[in-house]
């Protein structure tokens, strides 16, 4: 890959992205309320859904917060904490490679109900579509990285990918350099991902930011809201 | 400000308040999302329209328009109250009328004038070198080209066309048409005028100007129940739903309130809480039976067997073993129970035959006006034969004595006796003869074994005749023999108890019924005895469920005589409610100068559609019925042979039925024949028919020359619902594909009609050009050359009434119409005046004669008093209004046509207006007219005229002339009708003399109509409107020979065919499935079911049934109901597709197996369309078919008779109509579901 290439995708693409998902989800928000949801097909048909929407969702949200913390924190933590280069990608694969089985099969019975249920089929977008598609395919891609990394059980190739990520974070000029030599297949997974980001506003994975986790310590089942404009301050 | 920003709000204070212990709190919140769902219901305006079903419903209700779109619809609540002991009208409306505005902007919506493509090619082609009416005329007479559109009909293929290219070719074929065959060739079918009375009159109007056909619907439709112009002398007056609130006893008899009239379905539900007792008749458990107290469920098709066994217990129970008082004055005075009835000799026994006339006797009981016309009877007091006032005889030719006062001409009173049963009173007792029908052999019909004749006894007199003596009976005597009655007087075929067996007792009645006897018994019981404590409280409301019979007659008749007998009609609360059909056309003195141009010419051209239909879509020459099949044993001497067709034809030429076309011979050039030969074109068409030089177009229906040419279909869908033998419709009238399966009589070698030419080669595609204006494609539109898009019931200003209230209110355009469409008045106004512009190449100012039947309500209806005389077979002289059609001769001037449409003409001023029998001067009238629209300024034969240009123009004119909209012309039109009756009833319109209702009063709220006398119900203060009710308190007789309500039909044909008193007559034999069953099979198991085909709970007729929301709630396609027993019996479940076949031809449609169904029965809600789901049917290799694929339709000859008082004939009012329930077909599972969608072939090319 030509080096410009890499600096591009790597150090360019991941603020394009970012920003995109940022800037594009608070307009999205302000200006189009209403199609902030989550589209979910349950009324159309049950079957599949129940099954296939729980092992996706919580292999996803394994996964999800996986790759947070373990590419967002800083390595001397880890060591802090005793915990090895090579305990933490022994156990980074473990771990990932359940959630990410648990949500491969999850996702396959999602595709193939959107695919070839025709009611749903019909009630879908083409977003509705691509998104699970490109999801479907980062799945593949990520346990594809188990191989690589299982040949390298120093962690070293998971080092680089922290460098990087805490680069990007912390706008150093020299992040895209860390990964220049990491296996391909993390190369198209860190890309997918960022292309992922960049469609985030445009599909209906902005529910992610508003799940009703709220729900779960709000008080009172009966909500009444006030005439009296809200006080503020 | 920003959704986003005002949530970062976490340092806010969130401090929110508790409630219900806690499990309730209060926030602030944001709450301007809400502002999306307000919006959602803001709306610009409320505009009032209506909707043109031809439900009855005739329901106000507020459009709502947002930005320039009609965006949904809901119900009016501002109609007028009613008193403080009677519920309001309101709420009117259902869910098909809520869905309405769907059709707006859908996809089935017609937005531009559209051409068959075939048709455009040659027509672009011909009139690259040649004047458009030349263009025509190259088209049509080459045969090669008239096929390649014809052929394509129903196959798709419609191209887009302009307004100015689309009209010019109408208007093309019309003048080409009355140039070269005659302007009658030009036909006209719509529907219902009520429903939207402007959009009617603009294609009346144009076509009456032109000298085209105005064809007749409420006949064709088997709406109109033949029974009531045989009593009334009256076409369907019934009582307002209100008047049901009323009624201490209501039936309700093969009407299924709460589905087909869901807006006055409330009524009944409140007379309920009143306390009135309900007894439903329905052989299948409708949504009515669940509102009442007793359910009967007899047989279908067996009606008249139920209320013959009705009336057999009231008249025992309150004539004979006790005599009602209220009962037996009310028969006294108010029908024709006491007239007396010739007996005459056959066999060693008697026949009823004719009422005694007053001119039977030596001095015709001093009578010189129309003696022949006058009924008698015996007055109690003298015991001397008197001629009582109010038959027929009194309303012609004299003044003062048309009334039902007690009196005789003379004015005497007489008090008349009803029976001779004492043994002072008669003397002798007759051995006399009456049909019996219940015997005869059908597949699916219980019958007994008595014999043909039933002999009974009746008491008699003897009176002196001018010819000697004779023996006569009172009506009242035949009428109770005739229900199998015992009076002591013993012999054979009468009943003591109800248990004997004999016709018609209750015990009779449970085995061709199989209603028990003890819930008749019951049922007549308290039916009778609530009219007798009320004073005719008792109401039955029946419909289409028993009048779509063959024999409908007899199960209207049954009823009738169970409400007169007890005194129920005429008054509130009480009497007959048939509701089939927006029929009631209230305005209707006004309108018809408009709709039928009046105003310019008279007589217009009118025809009864079910002949003509019969004739040119040539079903006749399928006929299976034979004249035997029907003919009654005790029918007097005569030849009684020939085929239905022929009696048609006989009822044609003796001036009893119209006739269009007319003559072989174009009228224009007939009328040109006769000045050349320098002769009154009236004795010149005399000579002609004579001598055979001129003939009557009914005698070779499938001659070219006779062929009807043009056909405008608009407000209707002919094809997709009311074209009973539809796939007959498809092959000879349009000529194009189509499932016909039976053979005709030339190939299956049956016996041939007399008066008839027959051609052994059917013509296929008698049409030359079939336009429809729709606003959505139906299957009508589908089918047509030419379709124009026509305003929807939201963009257009019309008037509508219902019999169901007593209001008037609009439709009005709550947006102008969208795409190209224009309202039917733009459009056939654009019509008119390209029909102008083009008809001077071929036509200028024509003289055009006109044939008219003898007419009802007018002084010729009593033309043929005591015989049939056929002028043909030389029995008698031609001579025109009398024994043969009027012949009138009327002016068209093409070339002014358009000038006119938009005038109101002279002769209003000229010959005033009326209608039923009365005329009065409408001059102030048209002044106030030329002052409220203006009056034509442009130079021409109009100028100064009244202006109709616009809609609202048209509406003005029909508000201003109708007495009913206008107190001023009421109280002229009671005036009048005072002179005949010789007594005042101007007081009944006196109080409302100012009061004129204009186009925006009813914009603004709908209102009530002012009692006029071209109804006989009044809409006050103090009553409902209910039928008959002027003529019991105001003593206005009815229309009918007698003056009073006719129970005894005494005409010729009306004894021959069995029916001078109602009897029991089974369902006819079609015989429809023997020649196809078992002929193709498809492997599953079959039965054979009688089809009944219903209105519908998710449609009107076809409109909605093609709605995207209706057709969800239901099942999103063709559907028929069958019972479980059927279901098992045919291996079919729930759901699966079914065929339904016989010799007409086949209808694909899912079933609906419930136990609501009677066995024995398939129900296909009608006119569910044939564009939507409809899959091939594999018999017939077409796509599916609808309801009417399956049926034919049969005349009656009793209907076709006419110059004989309320057996006259009248648009809309009597004639022959399209029965089409006797019929069975053969059910079974589809093999393979084949929806015909594989692209077009060379053989199938569609019309690319």
């Amino acid at each position: 890959m030509p080096l410009q290439l890499h600096n591009f995708l790597f150090g360019i693409y991941p603020y394009i992205a970012l920003a995109v998902l940022a800037v594009g989800s608070i307009i999205r928000y302000d200006r189009d309320p209403y199609t902030w949801r989550a589209g979910s097909s349950q009324l159309l048909r049950r079957r599949q859904l129940i099954v296939g929407s729980v092992l996706f969702h919580v292999g996803v949200l394994i996964i999800f917060f996986g790759h947070l913390v373990g590419l967002l924190t800083p390595v001397a933590v880890f060591h802090a904490l005793g915990l090895s280069n090579t305990f933490k990608q022994i156990m980074a694969m473990t771990v990932g490679g359940i959630a990410g089985v648990m949500a491969l099969i999850g996702a396959t019975l999602l595709l193939h109900r959107r695919l070839y249920d025709p009611r749903i089929r019909r009630a879908s977008s083409f977003s509705d579509n691509m998104i699970l598609i490109l999801l479907y395919i980062q799945l593949l891609l990520g346990l594809g990285t188990i191989f690589v990394s299982a040949q390298h059980l120093d962690g070293e190739e998971m080092l680089r990918l922290m460098a990087w990520a805490q680069g990007i974070f912390t706008f150093d000029l020299n992040a895209p350099s860390y990964i220049v030599d990491v296996s391909p297949v993390f190369k198209l997974h860190l890309f997918l991902g960022l292309t992922i980001f960049l469609l985030f506003p445009f599909t209906r994975l902005v529910h992610m930011l508003s799940v009703p986790v709220r729900y779960l310590w709000r008080s009172g089942y009966q909500i009444v809201r006030t005439r009296k404009p809200a006080a503020r301050g | 400000m920003s959704q986003l920003l005002d949530r970062l709000n976490f340092f806010a204070s969130k401090e929110t308040e508790s409630f219900s212990g806690g499990h309730g709190v209060t926030t602030h919140e944001d709450r301007s999302w809400e502002d999306g769902y307000r919006k959602r219901w803001q709306h610009d305006k409320i505009v009032r329209s209506t909707h043109g079903a031809n439900c009855t419903g005739s329901c106000s209700w507020k459009i709502y328009v947002k930005n320039g779109i009609v965006t949904w619809e809901t119900q009016q609540t501002d109609y007028p109250r009613t008193r403080p002991d009677l519920p309001n009208h309101e709420p009117r409306g259902c869910s098909r009328g809520a869905s309405y505005s769907w059709y707006m902007y859908s996809g089935n919506r017609v937005k531009y004038p559209l051409v068959r493509s075939h048709l455009l090619r040659l027509w672009r082609e011909a009139r690259k070198s040649m004047s458009p009416v030349a263009a025509w005329k190259s088209i049509v007479q080459d045969p090669k080209k008239r096929a390649s559109y014809v052929k394509k009909r129903g196959l798709g293929g419609f191209v887009r066309a302009d307004w100015n290219e689309v009209s010019e070719i109408v208007a093309a074929a019309n003048a080409y048409t009355a140039k070269e065959y005659g302007p009658d060739r030009v036909m006209g079918f719509s529907p219902i005028p009520a429903m939207s009375m402007v959009s009617y009159a603009a294609g009346s109007r144009y076509l009456s100007l032109l000298g085209g056909v105005c064809m007749s619907f409420y006949d064709w439709y088997c709406d109109l129940p033949p029974a009531s112009p045989q009593t009334w002398g009256e076409q369907t007056d019934v009582p307002e739903s209100a008047d049901w609130y009323n009624s201490g006893f209501l039936m309700l008899w093969g009407s299924n309130v709460p589905q087909t009239r869901t807006p006055d379905a409330h009524f009944y539900t409140e007379a309920r809480y009143r306390g009135t007792k309900s007894v439903v008749v329905s052989p299948d458990y409708s949504e009515a039976a669940k509102f009442s107290d007793m359910w009967l469920h007899p047989k279908q098709g067996t009606d008249s067997a139920l209320a013959m066994a009705l009336g057999h217990v009231i008249l025992r129970e309150f004539h004979l073993d006790r005599q009602a008082e209220y009962f037996q004055s009310y028969v006294r005075q108010y029908t024709d129970m006491p007239m007396l009835v010739r007996l005459v000799k056959r066999d060693g026994r008697y026949i009823p035959e004719r009422l005694v006339r007053a001119s039977d006797f030596a001095d015709a009981l001093g009578q010189e006006n129309n003696p022949e016309w006058k009924t008698v009877a015996i007055d109690e007091n003298t015991n001397e034969i008197v001629v009582p006032r109010g038959s027929v005889g009194f309303r012609w030719g004299e003044d003062g004595k048309w009334n039902l006062e007690e009196k005789d001409a003379e004015g005497r009173d007489i008090s008349l006796k009803l029976t001779f049963i004492q043994d002072v009173d008669h003397d002798d007792v007759a051995d006399v003869d009456f049909p019996y029908f219940g015997n005869r052999e059908h597949d699916h019909f219980e019958g007994t074994d008595h014999p043909d004749v039933l002999t009974r006894k009746v008491p008699v007199r003897v009176v002196k005749l001018k010819e000697g003596e004779a023996l006569v009976a009172t009506v009242f005597d035949l009428f109770v023999a005739n229900y199998g009655l015992d009076r002591g007087l013993g012999g054979e075929n009468v009943a003591k108890s109800y248990d004997e067996p004999h016709p018609y007792t209750p015990a009779w009645a449970e085995k061709i019924t199989g209603v028990p006897a003890e819930q008749i018994i019951t049922v007549a019981r308290e039916f009778a005895a609530n009219a007798e404590k009320t004073q005719g409280k008792s109401m039955v409301i029946l419909g289409a469920g028993l009048n779509h019979w063959y024999h409908m007659d007899m199960n209207y008749r049954g009823i009738i005589n169970m409400l007169v007998m007890c005194g129920c009609i005429g008054q509130s609360g009480g009497g007959w409610s048939h509701y089939v059909g927006q029929e009631k056309l209230r305005p209707q003195t006004g309108w018809l100068p408009l709709a039928f141009a009046l105003d310019w010419n008279r007589p217009p051209r009118h025809m009864n559609s079910t002949s003509f239909w019969y004739a040119h879509t040539d079903q006749w020459r399928y006929e299976t019925l034979g004249v035997d099949e029907i003919i009654s044993p005790t029918a007097p001497e005569g030849p009684w042979d020939g085929a239905l067709i022929d009696y048609n034809v006989r009822a044609e030429r003796m001036g009893w039925l119209p006739s269009a076309p007319q003559l072989q011979t174009n009228p224009l050039e007939v009328a040109r024949q006769a000045e050349a030969a320098g002769k009154d074109p009236k004795d010149y068409v005399v000579e002609g028919l004579k001598s055979g030089d001129l003939k009557m177009s009914c005698e070779d229906p499938d001659n070219p020359l006779n062929w009807p040419r043009n056909l405008f279909v608009w407000r209707s869908n002919l094809l997709g619902s009311s074209g009973k033998g539809h796939e007959y419709f498809l092959k000879h009238l349009l000529g194009t594909s189509h499932g016909v399966m039976g053979k005709d009589l030339g190939d299956a070698g049956g016996k041939k009609p007399q008066e008839v030419v027959w051609h052994d080669d059917a013509p296929e595609g008698k049409l030359d050009l079939l336009v429809t204006l729709d606003f959505r494609m139906s299957t009508t539109c589908v089918y047509s050359d030419i379709v124009l898009p026509t305003a929807t019931w939201y963009e257009k200003n019309d008037l509508n009434t219902s019999d169901m209230h007593p209001f008037i209110h609009p439709l009005s355009a709550a947006t102008d119409p969208v795409w190209e469409c224009r309202s039917d008045w733009e459009i056939y106004k654009t019509i008119a005046r390209k029909f102008s512009e083009v008809a001077p190449e071929v036509l200028g100012v024509e003289k055009d004669v006109v044939l008219v039947p003898i007419q009802h309500d007018t002084p010729a209806e009593i033309a043929q008093a005591l015989d049939v005389k056929d002028w043909k077979k030389g029995e008698t002289e031609p001579v025109p209004g009398k024994t043969m059609p009027q012949i009138a001769v009327v002016e068209r001037d093409y070339p002014n046509l358009y000038k006119r449409f938009t005038a109101l003409g002279p002769l209003l001023d000229k010959l005033g207006n009326g209608g039923k029998g009365i005329g009065w001067n409408t001059g102030h009238e048209v002044e106030l007219l030329r002052d409220l629209n203006g009056t034509v300024q442009e130079e021409g034969p109009t100028k100064g005229l009244a202006k109709i240009d616009s809609d609202i123009d048209a509406t003005e004119v029909i508000l201003m002339l109708a007495p009913e909209t206008n107190g001023e012309v009421a109280v002229k039109a009671w005036d009048a009708l005072s002179k005949v009756t010789g007594r005042d009833h101007t007081h009944l319109a006196i109080p409302k003399e100012d009061e004129k209702i204009r186009f925006r009063d009813i914009v603004a709220q709908p209102r009530k109509i002012i009692s006029s006398p071209t109804w006989s119900g009044l809409e006050s203060e103090k009553v409902c409107y209910n039928a008959g009710y002027t003529n019991v308190h105001e003593l206005i007789p009815w229309r009918t020979l007698t003056g009073r309500q006719q129970l005894y039909q005494d005409h010729l044909w009306m004894r021959a065919f069995g029916e001078a008193l109602c009897v029991y007559r089974p369902p006819i034999d079609t015989k429809t499935v023997k020649p196809v069953i078992d002929q193709k099979k498809n492997g599953k198991p079959q039965v054979v079911l009688n089809f009944i085909t219903p209105h519908q709970k998710w449609g009107i007729h076809s409109t909605y049934t093609d709605n995207l929301m209706m057709l969800t709630l239901n099942r999103g396609g063709p559907v028929v109901w069958i019972s479980e027993v059927d279901a098992a019996k045919a291996g079919i479940e729930d759901n699966d597709w079914i065929e339904a076949y016989n010799a007409n031809g086949a209808l694909v449609a899912r079933a609906v197996v419930s136990q609501r169904m009677k066995e024995g029965t398939i129900f296909m809600y009608h006119a569910q369309e044939k564009i939507v789901n409809v899959p091939g049917a594999e018999t017939t290799g077409q796509r599916g078919g609808i309801h009417n694929s399956v049926t034919r339709t049969v005349l009656k000859p009793t209907h076709m008779i006419g110059g004989y008082a309320q057996q006259a004939y009248g648009f809309n009012y009597y004639g022959t109509v399209g029965a089409n329930r006797d019929e069975f077909v053969i059910v079974r599972k589809l093999e393979k579901v084949d929806w015909l969608d594989e692209p077009a072939t060379a053989g199938k090319e569609a019309a690319e």
